[in-house]
Parts: structure tokens; C-alpha cells; sequence
């Protein structure tokens, strides 16, 4: 076991020694993977942006529940409590009709009207937060449902912005995916193709191999360990991308969504992310490098 | 420990290169092939090697039949094997050390056994000292004598050599065969092939001679005269 681990080790390390003798071919074919890679995760981090900034709107995902003039606050309350039991919904808040006319009250622009009112027109009122993973379908049949009860006047919703919002947040996670096989599909064939010329340029060593007893295992394994540096590498260098990117594009928007009166929750290269760019360009490189030794070491025989 | 029964080899095209080709190698045997070009010594050692098949015939080794082993359990065979190539086939890029620690790598020995392996095997052919030299700054002579040291270096039971010297002059052939014989004296099993009827007429051993891929002579050489090449020469 001891053995067979250095062994392994031994291959690792000399083949990316392998590497480091051939700097700016390597550096090149890892500089060509790192983009490639980078791409896709870029992508996706701009889609875990857009779910954070969705978030951050919750104002806009809040809804108001109206009772119908004359609905007891005490129906307000037992509806909420009714509404406080569902999966979908993470806070409730009454708001009285008299705490809803101290507020305009308070208010300047509508304080002198309000005065020559005899009695007060505003309803009970519910505002509902919907959790942060409800969907908008979700909400719309929340909506039906509340609209339903009798002592329920009006559901004020815009369910149109968060449908939209879902469906660009959907449409972006699916390029996503599809920039992602594409992409990763060229890291496959450019580190297949990388170990195709590798093992044309040690042929020689390879027939000798054969020659002294080397089992294919042993031959195929320097290719591999090739692949999979590169691999990682690439993936290094694909984070150092999108973290410089990033870093150059969030001060402008962070001042853009400022004039917007909103919050930049910040890019947030997550763990998972990062850890998805390494194993991608791992896996890839792995592939890559297996396609190659599968179909070029064969061929290979040696001669005396 | 080594029998070729009836063996007849064709390549693509038809061409016969044995045909019918019987031959015993006892074990500690130093065994020339010679015979002119094309007349199937080369043959003999690639299907020793496992590099070709036999299209017809037995070729045993220890009783088993490994003209039909199967592919995976070819490296374990080969291991058994030295072989020396007229051509060297070095590793330009890698030390003489690391030429010769190869088959020990491969074989999954330590560091130690392989340094100490190493090192051994590069003193028995001279060339200690030299051990971190590159293949094209040593002469032709030694760089054969560090395709011996690789081949002899994991203790095979068996060593072939195709044209060993082929490419060597007079002097240096000389100096390789006395390599040979060392190593056939304490024991190990021989087959060399060479045209160089003279050189081999020089040292005590088998000599087989072939002609068109069918075995004409087969004795052993005795040389008598004074200068007769012995281990200790």
C-alpha cells in the first residue's frame, strides 16, 4: 500500500515536473483551460448574484392582505395566524386600520386631509413575506386562495415582476449549464488533444517501457497525472479570473445600484462555486487525458 | 527452460521468416544466433520478447505455452527478460542512472534497492562516475555497456541481445562480449544475436546458425587457441 502510494506520488510529481520543463506550452494549454473554465463560473455567479439581489428586494416580494371595511382586527389576527402556519410564508405582520391612519397621519403630504374625515376608511391590513425560495407560482395560488375568503377584499401582488425575475433567473442557470458541458467539453478535447502530442513526443519511452515490462497501468499513469494538473491548474487559474473580474466590475455597480436605491449584496465567489471550477476542471482534465491514453497508447508497440 | 517446438513464424504478406524452428535453451547456456541478414535471428528474439507470436508452433518457457499469454500477463514475462538493442534505445533525456534504473522502477522497487541496484550495475560495466551523464555525452561503447546495465540490473533468468555490436567497432565488440561472458559465467542465460560470425567464433558458447528462417547448424564452440576469450579476460 505504502509502495503503490509512492508510487503514485513519484508519477504525480513527475509529471508536473514534466510540465515545468515545457513552461510556455503548458502555461499556454493551462491559460486556454483557466478561460474556459472561468466562463461557465462566471456565469453561474452571476446567477447566485441575481437570487441574492432578488432577496434583497423582499420589499418588492411583500404583499398586502386588505380585509374587507369592517372586518374585525380579531379576523385580521386569526387569519394570520392561519397564514403563519404555511412553508411559504416567513413573517406576517397586522397592521390595524388605526395604526394605518396614524401613519398617514404622520405623513405631511396627507395629514390636512385626513382631518376633515369622520371615521376611518382604511381596512385591517396584512403584510406577508413570503419565504426567500417561494416561487412565484406558489404565491400566485397563495393569492387565489386568500382572495377566496370572505373577510379578504384585496391581495396586492405582482406576481408579473416575480414571474419575470424566476424566468430570467431560470433561463440564465440553464446557459449556464449548457456553457458549462459545452466548455468543459472543450477542456476534454484540448487536454485530449495536449496528451496526444505528449505521447507522440515520448514514444520512445513508452516502447521501452514496454520493452522492460512496464504494464499498461504503469505507462498510461505519467499521462493521467498530466491531465489532471492540468486540470487543476486551469481551475486555479480560472478562479483567479473570475476573482479578478469580479473585483474590477463590482465598484460600478455597486455605485449603479446605489442610484437605484439598492443594496449590492456583493459578487460572493462562494465555496461551492470554487470547489465546482476545481472538480470541473479536475474531472476534465482527467477525461481528457483518459480519452487520449485510451485511444493513442494502444497503438503503440514496441519494437525490437 | 526455454523450447521452441516446430515454431514458424509469417509476417503480413506471406513472408516465411522460421519455418519449423526447434530449439532447446538449457539454463546458464550463452547461445549465438547467427546467420545473414534475413535469416531470422531477429525473429527469434521477438517472439522470445513476446514482441511477435508464433503463427504456428510451441514456444515454452518453464512448460507453459507463452506464445498464447494473454496480453495483461505479457509485462510480468518481460520482466524476466534483459534485452539488449543494437540501437541502445536509451532515454536521451534521462541520466545513464536513471536509463538503467527503468526496469527497476517499473518493477515497484524502494529508492535504496534502486539506487544501490543502480550503482551496482553501473560498476559492473565501468561506468560508476558517470552515472548523472546524459546518453549522448558518453562514447558508443558506453553507451551500450549502459543498455547492459538496464538489462541486467532486475536479475533476469534470461538476457537477448540483437546485434549487440553492430554498431561497435572492433575493439569495443570486443569489449562488450567480454561483458556478455561475465555475466553468462555467474550464471545468467544467454541469446545473442549477431552476423559477426568472427567475433562470435572468438568466444566459448553455442553457436545455432540460421538460413531462411530454418536452423542449419547447432554445436558447441570451444576455443582452443591461446587469447580465447574467458570471463576473467
Amino acid at each position: 500500500m505504502g509502495a503503490r502510494l509512492t508510487r503514485h506520488l513519484q508519477n504525480a510529481l513527475g509529471a508536473l515536473g514534466h510540465l515545468s520543463r515545457q513552461p510556455l506550452a503548458s502555461a499556454l494549454t493551462v491559460a486556454v483551460i483557466g478561460i474556459a473554465l472561468a466562463l461557465p463560473a462566471s456565469l453561474q455567479v452571476l446567477v447566485q448574484s441575481g437570487q441574492k439581489f432578488a432577496v434583497n428586494w423582499r420589499d418588492i416580494r411583500d404583499f398586502s392582505v386588505y380585509l374587507k371595511p369592517g372586518a374585525a382586527l380579531e379576523a385580521a389576527r386569526d387569519l394570520a395566524r392561519t397564514l403563519d402556519e404555511r412553508q411559504d410564508i416567513a413573517s406576517i405582520r397586522v397592521v390595524s386600520a388605526d395604526d394605518a391612519l396614524e401613519e398617514f397621519r404622520e405623513d405631511p403630504a396627507f395629514g390636512e386631509v385626513l382631518t376633515v374625515l369622520k371615521s376611518n376608511p382604511l381596512p385591517h391590513t396584512l403584510v406577508v413575506r413570503p419565504t426567500d425560495d417561494a416561487l412565484p407560482a406558489e404565491l400566485a395560488r397563495l393569492k387565489g386562495e386568500l382572495t377566496a375568503r370572505p373577510e379578504v377584499d384585496l391581495v396586492q401582488l405582482d406576481i408579473q415582476w416575480l414571474s419575470r425575475l424566476a424566468a430570467i433567473l431560470d433561463f440564465m442557470r440553464r446557459a449556464v449549464w449548457i456553457a458549462a458541458v459545452l466548455l468543459v467539453g472543450g477542456v476534454i478535447v484540448i487536454v485530449g488533444n495536449t496528451i496526444r502530442l505528449d505521447i507522440q513526443n515520448r514514444r520512445q519511452e513508452i516502447e521501452v517501457s514496454k520493452l522492460l515490462g512496464a504494464s499498461d497501468a504503469f505507462v498510461r499513469r505519467p499521462f493521467l497525472y498530466t491531465g489532471l494538473w492540468y486540470g487543476l491548474i486551469g481551475g486555479v487559474v480560472a478562479l483567479i479570473v473570475l476573482g479578478a473580474g469580479l473585483l474590477v466590475l463590482s465598484e460600478p455597480l455597486e455605485r449603479l445600484l446605489r442610484l437605484y436605491g439598492s443594496e449590492f449584496p456583493g459578487f460572493g465567489l462562494s465555496a461551492l462555486t470554487a470547489a465546482l471550477v476545481i472538480g470541473g476542471g479536475l474531472m476534465a482534465g482527467w477525461a481528457g487525458a483518459w480519452t487520449a491514453v485510451a485511444r493513442h497508447l494502444s497503438s503503440i508497440q514496441p519494437r525490437l | 527452460m526455454i523450447r521452441l517446438d516446430k515454431v514458424t513464424k509469417l509476417y503480413q504478406g506471406g513472408r516465411e521468416a522460421l519455418r519449423e524452428v526447434s530449439l532447446d535453451i538449457n539454463p546458464g547456456e550463452l547461445i549465438f544466433i547467427t546467420g545473414r541478414s534475413g535469416a531470422g535471428k531477429s525473429t527469434i528474439l521477438k517472439l522470445i520478447a513476446l514482441v511477435e507470436r508464433p503463427t504456428r508452433g510451441q514456444l515454452l518457457v518453464d512448460g507453459r505455452n507463452v506464445g498464447r499469454l494473454p496480453a495483461k500477463e505479457i509485462p510480468t514475462y518481460r520482466r524476466q527478460v534483459g534485452m539488449v538493442f543494437q540501437d541502445h534505445k536509451l532515454l536521451e533525456d534521462r541520466s545513464a542512472f536513471d536509463n538503467v534504473a527503468l526496469p527497476l522502477i517499473i518493477a515497484g522497487m524502494t529508492r535504496r534497492e534502486v539506487d544501490r541496484r543502480v550503482r551496482a550495475a553501473l560498476d559492473q560495466v565501468g561506468l560508476l562516475g558517470k552515472e548523472r551523464q546524459p546518453p549522448r555525452t558518453l562514447s558508443a561503447g558506453e553507451q551500450q555497456r549502459v543498455g547492459i546495465a538496464r538489462a541486467v540490473v532486475a536479475r533476469p533468468r534470461l538476457l537477448i541481445a540483437d546485434e549487440p555490436t553492430g554498431n561497435l567497432d572492433a575493439d569495443l565488440s570486443l569489449e562488450i562480449m567480454r561483458l556478455f561472458k561475465r555475466f553468462n559465467d555467474v550464471g545468467v542465460t544467454m541469446l545473442i544475436a549477431t552476423h559477426d560470425l568472427a567475433l562470435a567464433s572468438r568466444i566459448n558458447g553455442r553457436h545455432v546458425t540460421l538460413h531462411e528462417g530454418e536452423v542449419r547448424g547447432d554445436e558447441e564452440n570451444i576455443v582452443l587457441r591461446p587469447g580465447a576469450m574467458r570471463a576473467s579476460a
